[in-house]
C-alpha cells in the first residue's frame, strides 16, 4: 500500500511540474501580444478615461486659494482670506504660461475670466498690504468685477483634482452653483442631440447593410467554394480602398451632374436632380458601402455551416419551402445577424471621415465633436469625456449581446 | 389493375443526369410495394440517394416517370408529397427543442395544439423517448437523435418513410440495436419504409426486399435470401456477402448447370446465370460456407493450400490458395474437427448446386 501511495505522490509531483512547463510555455508565447495589446490598448484607454475627469490646472496653479474658499458658501461675497491667498498664488506663477493656463481654463468655464486673470497677474507684485481686507480693496480697485462672486465660483468648483464636470457636459448636464445636478441650458446643449443622431445614424446604416447583406450572403453560400471565393474578394474589395479614394468616389458619383444623377435623369425617373451629397443620403450610403463586408463575412460563416439538410427536412415535413427558410433556416442565422450587426454598429457610431465629408452640419456624429474638442479648442477634457461616452454605449450593447446569447444558445 | 394490384410507387424508365453528360440513375423500373421494407442498395455514387431524392421530390427525374398510387408525381413539389423523411445527419431543428421538432409537421398541418400535443407525445412513446419532449437535440445521444428523427418522420402519418442512411453515424453495437428498433416499428405501423443504405448487412437484417444499385442501374430486386442464394450477376454476387471468385472458360453447357475449366486447369460444375456459349470467359463464384474442406481429391475439387487461419470466436476463417494466385475464402463452424495447419495441402470441395457461374 505504502508503495503505491509513494508512486501515486510521484506521479502528482511530475504532472505538476508538466503543468508548470506548459503554463510558462503558454506565458512566454502570449507575452508579446499581451505587452503590445497593454501598450497600445490598455493605456491608452486608461489614459481616456483618465483624463475624462482629470482636472489638474487650477488645482495646481492656486492651491491657496482652493483651500481658503473650501468652506465658503458660494452665495455669500468670498472670504477676505481668499483675495489675500489668491494674490499669493499669482506671485507664486512665475512665469506668463502658468498663468495663461490658468486664465484659459477659467475661461471655459466663464466668460471674461481670461482678461480678469491676466490683468490681474500683470498688475504683481501689488503693494504690500497690512491684512486681508486691504489686499480684497486693492484687487477690487485693480477691477470692480473681483467683487462678484462668479470667477470665485468657478475656482471653488474646480478646486479639486477629480471632476465629472466634463462627463456631465458629454450628456449635456452640469453642477449648478449648489452643486445639484441639472440640465444644460437649451442653447449650450448640444451633445444629446449629438448622440441621438450618432446613433439614429449607426441603427439605420446597421438595418440597410443587414437588408442587403442576407440575400447576398445566403446566394454565395449556396455557391461552389471556387465561386464563392472569387465573389468574396469582389465583396472585400471596398475593404482594400483607402477610405478617402471611396469618399471622393462616391462625391463624383452622386453629386448633383453626377453619374447617378445623370442616369435617373436619363431614364426620366426624376427632372431636378437629388440632393444625394452633403447631406443624410449621402452619409448613410457611404457608410453602408464601407461597413457592409462586416455584415457579409459573419453571415457567410454562420450560413456555411447550416446543411442543406435543415430545410430540406422542413419541406420533406410539409413546409412549404418559404416557411420552411423563415422558420429554420432564418433562427440558425441569428448568431450571425447579431454578430454582423454589432460589428456594423460598433463601427458605425465612431465614423468621422465619411460623415465629415460627404455630410452637412446636421450629419455629424459624435467622432466630429471630439476631434473639435481636440483639434480645435484643445479641450482634451471634453474630448476624452466624450470619448468616454462612445466607450460606454459600445460596452453597454456588447453586455446586451451577451445577455441576449445567454438566452438564446443559438446567438452564441 | 385493380387498387390492390397498383404499387404504392413505380418509377417508369426513370433517368437522371446533373451534368447532361454522364447518367446517374438510368433506365430505372422499380416498384415499391405498399407496406413493405425496401432497401435501396449499393456502392457510394450508384444512384441510390439520387433515385430517394427523386422520389422525395427533392431532385427531378431528367426522363421517365415516378406514379404514386397510380398518379404522376414528377411535378408535385416536396412539401406536397406528405413523406416522411429520416436524413443521415438527423437534420434535427437545433433551436427547437424535441417536443417543437416533433411537432413541427403538425404545426404545418394546422393541427390544434391540444391534438398537437397528443400526438407528439404518442410519437415519442413509440420511439421510447416519453418525457425528453423539453430537451434540446444537442443534450440527446446520437441514437436518441436518430429516434427523435424517427419520430418527427412518423407524427403527421405519412404515406410512406424516406429514410437516407439513417444509421450511418452510429457505432457498430447502436446501429445493429437501431435495426432491430426499425424493423420492429415498421411491423407494428405498417407504413411502407424506402431506405437507403450501403452496409449489405443492414440492409440483409432489415427488409423485405432490397434493391441493389451499381452505376446508376438498377441489378437486382429481390428478398434478402434470394439476393444472397442466386444473385442475378457478378456485381450482385461479391457486393451483397462474401465470395469466392474464381476465372475460366466455359467447357460445356447441360441445361441450367455448365462444366468450367478453371485457369489452374480443374474443372467445376456449377449452375450457369446469364447467357455463355463454350469457351465462353466466365466467373465460378461461391460462398465461403458452402465450400467443403476435404483431404482427398474427388468431383468438383480443387488442390489448395491453407495460407492463414483466423479464429472469429463463432467461426473459423481460412484463407486458401489456388494454383498460387488465386484465393478462395473458407467458413467453418468452430468445433467441427482439428482446424488445418498454415502451409497444409488439403483439396477444397465446391457442390455444384452452390456453385454460380456468371459470364
Amino acid at each position: 500500500m505504502e508503495a503505491v501511495a509513494d508512486t501515486m505522490a510521484d506521479v502528482r509531483v511530475a504532472l505538476r511540474r508538466d503543468a508548470r512547463h506548459r503554463t510558462a510555455t503558454a506565458l512566454i508565447l502570449v507575452l508579446p501580444l499581451a505587452l503590445f495589446l497593454l501598450l497600445t490598448f490598455l493605456v491608452p484607454i486608461g489614459a481616456l478615461l483618465w483624463r475624462a475627469v482629470d482636472n489638474p490646472e487650477i488645482a495646481r496653479a492656486v492651491p491657496r486659494t482652493v483651500a481658503a474658499l473650501a468652506r465658503w458658501d458660494a452665495a455669500s461675497p468670498p472670504p477676505d482670506q481668499a483675495y489675500a491667498a489668491f494674490v499669493a498664488d499669482l506671485q507664486a506663477l512665475r512665469e506668463q504660461t502658468d498663468a495663461g493656463m490658468l486664465a484659459r481654463r477659467l475661461n471655459t468655464e466663464v466668460g471674461g475670466a481670461r482678461s480678469l486673470v491676466m490683468n490681474a497677474w500683470r498688475a504683481q507684485p501689488l503693494p504690500a498690504a497690512v491684512d486681508a481686507a486691504a489686499v480684497r480693496a486693492q484687487l477690487i480697485a485693480l477691477d470692480p468685477r473681483w467683487e462678484e462672486p462668479w470667477i470665485w465660483q468657478a475656482i471653488a468648483k474646480n478646486g479639486a483634482r477629480l471632476t465629472p464636470d466634463y462627463l456631465l457636459a458629454s450628456v449635456d448636464l452640469k453642477r449648478a452653483a449648489d452643486g445639484s445636478i441639472v440640465t444644460m441650458e437649451a442653447d449650450r446643449s448640444a451633445f444629446r442631440r449629438i448622440l441621438a443622431r450618432t446613433f439614429g445614424i449607426a441603427a439605420i446604416v446597421t438595418a440597410i447593410a443587414l437588408v442587403l447583406a442576407y440575400p447576398l450572403a445566403w446566394w454565395l453560400s449556396t455557391m461552389a467554394p471556387r465561386r464563392a471565393n472569387v465573389l468574396l474578394i469582389v465583396v472585400l474589395v471596398p475593404f482594400w480602398t483607402s477610405i478617402l479614394v471611396r469618399v471622393a468616389a462616391w462625391i463624383v458619383l452622386l453629386q448633383s451632374g453626377g453619374l447617378v444623377n445623370q442616369a435617373l435623369r436619363g431614364i426620366g425617373l426624376i427632372d431636378q436632380p437629388l440632393a444625394l451629397l452633403f447631406n443624410r443620403t449621402g452619409v448613410v450610403i457611404a457608410m453602408v458601402h464601407i461597413l457592409l463586408p462586416f455584415m457579409v463575412l459573419p453571415l457567410y460563416s454562420v450560413m456555411k455551416s447550416i446543411p442543406r439538410d435543415y430545410v430540406r427536412a422542413a419541406v420533406s415535413l410539409g413546409s412549404h419551402p418559404l416557411a420552411a427558410f423563415l422558420r429554420v433556416y432564418v433562427p440558425q442565422t441569428y448568431a450571425g445577424v447579431a454578430a454582423g450587426s454589432l460589428l456594423v454598429f460598433i463601427l458605425a457610431i465612431g465614423y468621422y471621415v465619411t460623415p465629415a465629408l460627404l455630410g452637412g452640419p446636421e450629419d455629424q456624429m459624435l467622432s466630429y465633436s471630439v476631434a473639435q474638442y481636440a483639434n480645435v479648442h484643445l479641450d482634451w477634457g471634453m474630448a476624452c469625456a466624450l470619448g468616454s461616452v462612445l466607450l460606454a454605449a459600445t460596452l453597454v450593447l456588447y453586455a446586451i449581446y451577451r445577455r441576449l446569447a445567454r438566452m438564446e444558445p443559438a446567438l452564441a | 389493375m385493380t387498387l390492390a394490384e397498383t404499387p404504392l410507387v413505380r418509377f417508369a424508365g426513370v433517368h437522371k443526369s446533373y451534368d447532361g453528360a454522364t447518367l446517374a440513375v438510368r433506365d430505372l423500373d422499380l416498384d415499391v410495394q405498399r407496406g413493405e421494407f425496401l432497401t435501396l442498395l449499393g456502392p457510394s455514387g450508384s444512384g441510390k440517394t439520387t433515385t430517394l431524392m427523386m422520389l422525395a421530390g427533392f431532385e427531378t427525374p431528367s426522363g421517365g416517370e415516378i406514379l404514386f398510387d397510380g398518379r404522376p408525381i414528377t411535378g408535385t413539389p416536396p412539401h406536397r408529397r406528405n413523406f416522411g423523411m429520416v436524413f443521415q445527419n438527423y437534420a434535427l431543428f437545433p433551436h427547437l427543442t424535441v417536443g417543437e421538432n416533433v411537432a413541427y409537421p403538425l404545426t404545418v398541418r394546422r393541427v390544434s395544439a391540444a391534438e398537437c400535443t397528443t400526438r407528439v407525445n404518442n410519437a415519442l412513446e413509440m420511439v421510447r423517448l416519453g418525457g425528453l419532449a423539453s430537451r434540446r437535440p444537442d443534450q440527446l445521444s446520437g441514437g436518441q437523435r436518430q429516434r427523435v428523427a424517427l419520430a418527427r418522420a412518423l407524427v403527421f402519418d405519412p404515406a410512406m418513410v424516406l429514410m437516407d442512411e439513417p444509421l450511418g453515424a452510429l457505432d457498430k453495437q447502436l446501429r445493429e440495436h437501431m435495426q432491430v428498433e426499425l424493423k420492429d416499428l415498421h411491423r407494428r405501423l405498417g407504413v411502407t419504409f424506402v431506405y437507403v443504405t450501403h452496409d449489405q448487412g443492414e440492409a440483409l437484417a432489415m427488409s423485405d426486399r432490397v434493391a441493389v444499385f451499381n452505376d446508376g442501374a438498377l441489378q437486382q430486386v429481390d428478398t434478402a435470401e434470394r439476393l444472397y442464394e442466386e444473385p442475378a450477376n457478378r456485381f450482385v454476387a461479391s457486393f451483397v456477402g462474401d465470395n469466392t471468385a474464381l476465372a475460366g472458360h466455359v467447357a460445356a453447357i447441360d441445361a441450367d448447370f455448365a462444366d468450367v475449366t478453371l485457369d489452374c486447369h480443374a474443372t467445376l460444375r456449377g449452375r450457369l446465370i446469364g447467357p455463355a456459349a463454350p469457351g465462353t470467359a466466365v466467373q465460378v463464384t461461391i460462398r465461403p460456407e458452402r465450400v467443403i474442406v476435404r483431404d482427398g481429391g474427388g468431383a468438383n475439387t480443387v488442390p489448395a493450400t491453407v495460407q492463414d487461419v483466423v479464429y472469429l470466436g463463432d467461426h473459423l476463417r481460412l484463407r486458401c490458395g489456388i494454383d498460387g494466385r488465386t484465393t478462395a475464402i473458407v467458413k467453418r463452424p468452430v468445433g467441427s474437427g482439428a482446424a488445418p495447419a498454415i502451409g497444409a495441402r488439403t483439396h477444397l470441395e465446391f457442390p455444384a448446386e452452390h456453385v454460380r457461374i456468371y459470364p
